[in-house]
């Protein structure tokens, strides 16, 4: 039964490999549609980033249907019992082979030199300003210490929270200091588009400036043990004045906390 | 064909040892044999059965993701220390981190270069064993101590290793970090060591074969493309092997003997403290993927390789530019080693470093980029014969285009700091090493069976099964882009506990049912496999007529590979050559000849 499906319909197996880069591209249209895409963007460097990423998914994208195209219309003319030409007794092309391993060289060549200043921009130039927060990862749970209004962490004016909450102002620039109790975690902001291993005995910078306001998931990217799905935290990005009366309203509840402690 | 006769060209170097002049018991036949080809026969059998362990432990995952908390009907039980059928949380961080091992440790690299590596290597160059049958016939029982202490491991107190199969401490390091951290993972540590052994003894005995016993005029560039690919691969394994056992030492002294080369001063877990600080958890990566983004390519060049091979006598034609084929693979072998750092782009290393990987990594798609022009090369102007085994190469090509692609979206830092670690992720490596090199083994199974056990498979069913495993494995795998897109991370017990991932679970499902499919239609390939060994139509020597070497030795290959002195005239993919009236000439046939019949020995 199958070979006299297969006779009558000859090119089958041309079709089925051309079904590859139709239903590529028709999950990446559904997905679009259906809202499984990437998360919105509430970022300044964020937008650089997902430009780069459709800079690649485009130029990916024609290099992907062309060559399965090209994979089907091979598959689908030479087929044995359709080509009726003798073979091409040919080793290969010299010049052809020229060609694409050079486009294919600068190619790749030009998007790592395009992107050298948006990872820079990231990852190496930190703003100078105080740090706005540190941020603590433990088994499992963000912990974090806001500096008070002397700006300097580890001065009795500390705000900590433990409650996963993490508060911060937007149209602002923030410099994060990050680190580990215990085990690797990632710090992942899906929205912001930042994500940074978080490594014991390594204290390390994280920055941004948020574009709007929101509450957004913190995600735990790297694998921290048994509870590692649970290492839920929120972000709540803040009108500028919004931030500085919840950090007025977290200061003022750590102090009741202190004289109830104290009493 | 040549008629130069046999001249017992095998009693040159170990005929003795072979057991030739005395009839060998069962024992020395077929379980300690130095037959080179049982001894690829028994690491493809063992591959087999661990692919089923390592899929199975891949359903557990599934179905976590798909109904996460719900009872697991059948394997509920069977899985780690699932009680009730339900999977814990530290279950699921097992099962994602033994899916891995096996698959990594105990099907892929073994059955690329243990099972056909071994199987093939001589009689692709026309030698009658191994240069070392004895240290060949320890690096497949090197991986019975593996295969016993990883099997072990599942059933100590805490369960097996949860560390992710990248072992990162200091979760791998400090015994109490996790459930799996204690006994389970010393015993992965042991395990992958004694999986390094038997690679290192396989590495050192096939670039010595190949270079040292081809047969008369086989030259290097007269190799077929898959023995080009085990000699670079195993060219592979032996300078960056060593690195990970280092480590691996350093880590198991670290958990047993109190020493910190991974640990920061002052580490603690699950507030206890280790004995010993003044380390680096970042060392770890270092050395950890060093060798294990070379290991991709161990997991892939071979099945680059056979799929060359498989294609080019199948489109009836010359494999297109052999010679760049040739150069690729060793330019992705020589930038395999400088480029292990694109792993860590957000692991806390100097970002500076970051940039020089970025241009490395990107350059790294170039020879994978000429391998598939070359293959599309090779199908343009053939005549294309559409058997089981050219079905899984041309979807070998089809899938890797998709899991090469994928890559430049890692290879770019920015872009990078999104997806890493997210199922974009998982996406592209299973597209490399399932849809990819899965499809290439399958086929080359199909394609080498008859050579193996003298049968030839089912071609119908081949199809049915080709079909159905094509079909579902991209609805499997494919979604997992988007998943990433959407920021979906890896190796999460229940994503759902995230506000942001909780509308994936409908499309989680999906790829679940596809998985539980996919793994079911496995089925029609081993009813297949067993059935054709016994009562498959018999094969002659040549059934594909094919050019290769291996097609001239009888099917099966008797003790000592070749009933004549193979002398090699040519490449092995003189296909469609206008100096012969048939499609192929093969490599032993004279110039001036038509192929005779070898003679019986």
């Amino acid at each position: 039964m199958i070979k006299r499906f297969l006779r009558w319909m000859p090119n089958f197996w041309a079709l089925l490999f051309l079904a590859v880069p139709v239903m590529g591209v028709a999950t990446f249209v559904l997905a679009d549609r259906y809202n499984i895409w990437l998360p919105r963007d509430v970022s300044e460097h964020g937008r650089t980033i997902d430009q780069l990423f459709y800079f690649i998914l485009y130029l990916t994208g024609v290099v992907f249907i062309v060559t399965e195209v090209v994979l089907f219309y091979f598959a689908w003319k030479y087929e044995a019992k359709q080509n009726t030409k003798p073979v091409e007794f040919s080793h290969g092309s010299h010049s052809l082979e020229v060609v694409w391993t050079i486009l294919p060289a600068v190619t790749l060549l030009f998007i790592a030199i395009y992107q050298m200043d948006a990872w820079a921009a990231a990852k190496m130039r930190p703003p100078e300003i105080p740090f706005t927060c540190e941020v603590t990862g433990r088994q499992f749970n963000w912990d974090f210490r806001y500096p008070g209004p002397d700006n300097v962490l580890y001065t009795p004016d500390d705000i900590v929270r433990t409650d996963g909450n993490l508060y911060l102002p937007y149209g602002e620039e923030v410099l994060l200091k990050i680190t580990s109790a215990d085990v690797l975690h990632s710090f992942f902001l899906p929205n912001l588009r930042l994500k940074q291993d978080v490594i014991p005995g390594m204290d390390q910078k994280m920055w941004f400036r948020a574009t709007d306001g929101g509450s957004f998931d913190i995600v735990c990217a790297e694998l921290c043990g048994w509870g590692h799905y649970k290492m839920k935290g929120r972000i709540h990005l803040l009108k500028p004045e919004e931030y500085q009366a919840k950090l007025e309203e977290l200061r003022q509840e750590q102090n009741t906390m202190r004289v109830a402690e104290t009493k | 064909m040549s008629t130069v006769p046999y001249d017992h060209q095998h009693e040159a170097h170990g005929h003795a040892a072979h057991g030739h002049g005395h009839s060998p018991s069962f024992l020395s036949t077929y379980v300690f044999s130095l037959d080179h080809k049982i001894i690829g026969l028994q690491f493809l059998f063992s591959t087999l059965i661990w692919f089923i362990v390592g899929g199975m432990l891949a359903l557990g995952v599934r179905w976590q993701l798909a109904w996460p908390w719900s009872p697991m009907p059948i394997l509920g039980n069977l899985v780690g220390h699932a009680e009730g059928g339900q999977i814990p949380p530290e279950t699921y961080t097992m099962l994602v981190t033994m899916h891995a091992t096996v698959m990594i440790f105990f099907v892929i690299i073994p059955v690329l270069a243990g099972a056909f590596g071994n199987f093939l290597i001589p009689l692709m160059i026309g030698a009658d064993d191994m240069a070392f049958p004895t240290l060949n016939m320890l690096s497949y029982w090197f991986m019975w101590p593996a295969f016993m202490v990883i099997g072990a491991s599942f059933f100590v107190e805490g369960g097996a290793a949860q560390s992710g199969w990248t072992s990162y401490p200091p979760l791998s390091a400090l015994f109490n970090a996790a459930p799996g951290s204690g006994t389970g993972q010393t015993l992965w540590l042991v395990g992958v060591t004694f999986v390094g052994v038997s690679s290192m003894m396989g590495s050192v005995n096939y670039m010595t074969t190949i270079i040292q016993m081809r047969a008369p005029g086989m030259t290097m560039f007269r190799l077929p493309m898959t023995i080009w690919a085990m000699f670079i691969t195993a060219t592979l394994q032996a300078f960056a092997l060593p690195v990970l056992t280092a480590a691996g030492f350093m880590q198991v002294t670290d958990r047993l003997l109190g020493t910190g080369f991974f640990l920061a001063d002052g580490a603690t877990a699950n507030n206890m403290a280790a004995q010993a600080g003044g380390g680096q958890p970042l060392l770890w990566q270092h050395l950890f993927w060093f060798y294990s983004h070379p290991a991709v390519y161990i997991m892939i060049l071979p099945a680059m390789g056979m799929v060359s091979d498989m294609l080019s006598c199948f489109s009836r034609k010359p494999l297109f530019g052999y010679k760049p084929m040739v150069y690729s693979i060793a330019g992705i072998a020589g930038l395999g080693f400088i480029v292990w750092g694109h792993h860590m782009f957000v692991s806390g290393m100097n970002p500076a470093l970051g940039l020089t990987f970025m241009v490395s990594t990107m350059m790294i798609a170039l020879p994978s980029a000429i391998k598939t022009f070359n293959w599309l090369g090779t199908m343009w102007g053939g005549k294309i014969q559409f058997t089981t085994p050219m079905l899984f190469s041309i979807a070998f090509v089809s899938m890797f285009i998709i899991g090469g692609l994928s890559g430049i979206f890692m290879a770019a830092t920015p872009v990078d700091i999104f997806i890493h670690d997210t199922y974009y992720i998982v996406a592209h490596f299973h597209y490399v090493l399932f849809t990819g090199t899965a499809m290439a083994v399958l086929g080359a199974i199909y394609f080498w069976f008859p050579k193996m056990f003298g049968r030839m498979m089912n071609d119908s069913w081949g199809k049915v099964h080709f079909f159905l495993t094509f079909v579902l494995m991209n609805c499997v795998f494919f979604p997992m882009h988007i998943l990433g897109m959407r920021g979906f991370p890896r190796r999460l017990a229940d994503p759902y506990h995230y506000d942001t991932f909780r509308d994936l679970m409908p499309l989680n499902q999906f790829m679940s049912w596809c998985a539980f499919m996919l793994v079911g239609v496995q089925i029609i390939f081993v009813i297949n496999f067993f059935w054709s060994i016994f009562f498959g139509p018999r094969a002659g020597r040549n059934p594909w007529h094919a050019n290769g070497l291996e097609w001239q030795a009888p099917s099966p290959p008797g003790h000592g590979n070749f009933d004549f002195q193979p002398v090699i005239y040519r490449g092995p993919y003189e296909y469609g050559s206008p100096e012969v009236d048939v499609d192929y000439y093969p490599q032993t046939q004279p110039p001036t000849g038509r192929e005779v019949p070898p003679p019986k020995h």
